[in-house]
């Protein structure tokens, strides 16, 4: 009987990470540049998405489609297809998160239905949650993280670490900052050591407040992707 | 996270490389986990626990975690610094542009067997 050493120097996500990799080079080949949203529950992933949507299309004339993952119901699906995006539903069941191996089925459905070539942008709406998605490449261009001001100014101290991963921060409903007492300038703090590459923007995304500006940065993202910079942020 | 998963995985590929090897079992396993990795320490050890009586090779294997502190790199003056889950200014210039170099990782580094020969 012997006793020896295996190096195996392997990444335990290293299933999702190639899925992940084969996705971003088909995105990369159709030009198709890929969002995946963050945020908790009820904060306004999908008003921020069909916001963004309505500028992405009439500034810039991009077409965008949706990825909506959901632990149940077809709601946000019908909304976005009611809004003219293609749009497909992914229900994980319970899963707190999306994985490449469903978004890889739901790009084969957009494909068919309406050819990736034709699209500019896909949201990906994740599943409501600040942790389990962070750690899941999903191939994605860009990684954006939504905090509304009723969750609250000490979110990023509580969740660091989707904070620290997003490549763009998206502080919404800034209409309502007053009531909440929510703290800007120390939220501006935090994020200032935690992440301080990411750009910030404060929007209303159902009163077009900083939207543009949303939009704006985004689309500048998508061409630069498209003029060869397609690293994931 | 959902660190039943991880360890799923964990051990297919742990299995896979055991039989590759001719092991007659796992004795251990050695991960590398960031502290910014999502990973709860304790979760962890109750899923290994749980899920490695699955297989006779790994019934008996333990699990070693080797947590690996967040490291960057600034953009704007080159320094290589530590830092905990807060804190990614460069500490040397104050610039923003700072890169993660470690602290994220979530690997499976090694793990020790035993073969009949």
């Amino acid at each position: 009987m012997a006793e020896k050493t295996v190096d195996i120097n392997s990444s335990i996500m290293s299933r999702n990470e190639r899925l992940a990799g084969e996705l971003r080079a088909r995105f990369a080949g159709a030009g198709t540049y890929v969002v995946n949203v963050l945020s908790s529950p009820g904060s306004g992933k999908s008003s921020t998405i069909l916001a963004t949507n309505e500028r992405l299309a009439s500034a810039w004339g991009m077409r965008c489609a949706v990825i909506e993952g959901d632990i149940a119901s077809d709601v946000d699906a019908r909304l976005m297809k009611a809004a003219g995006m293609p749009a497909i539903q992914i229900n994980t069941g319970g899963l707190c998160h999306l994985e490449g191996n469903m978004i890889r089925q739901a790009v084969d459905a957009l494909d068919g239905a309406v050819g990736l070539d034709a699209l500019d942008v896909i949201f990906i709406e994740n599943v409501g949650n600040l942790v389990c998605p962070v750690d899941f490449d999903l191939g994605e261009n860009l990684s954006v993280m939504i905090l509304s001001v009723p969750e609250g100014d000490d979110k990023p101290l509580k969740y660091p670490g989707i904070f620290q991963h997003a490549g763009a921060l998206l502080l919404n409903k800034i209409d309502v900052a007053p009531a909440f007492d929510f703290d800007l300038e120390g939220y501006g703090r935090v994020l200032d050591d935690l992440n301080p590459t990411a750009p910030r923007f404060e929007v209303s995304a159902t009163r077009g407040t900083g939207m543009d500006a949303w939009a704006g940065w985004l689309a500048a993202q998508v061409e630069a992707a498209r003029s060869g910079d397609s690293s994931r942020r | 996270m959902h660190e039943l998963g991880l360890v799923s995985g964990i051990l297919d590929i742990v299995l896979d490389t055991a039989r590759g090897a001719g092991a007659s079992r796992v004795v251990s396993v050695s991960l590398r986990i960031g502290d910014m990795a999502e990973v709860n320490d304790e979760s962890l050890a109750f899923a290994w626990e749980v899920l490695r009586d699955d297989d006779p090779l790994t019934a008996e294997a333990s699990l070693e975690v080797e947590y690996v502190h967040p490291r960057s790199v600034c953009g704007a003056c080159g320094a290589s610094f530590g830092h905990d889950r807060f804190h990614l200014r460069c500490p040397v210039c104050g610039s923003r542009e700072t890169r993660l170099v470690a602290g994220r990782e979530m690997d499976i580094a090694s793990m020790e067997i035993e073969t009949d020969d």
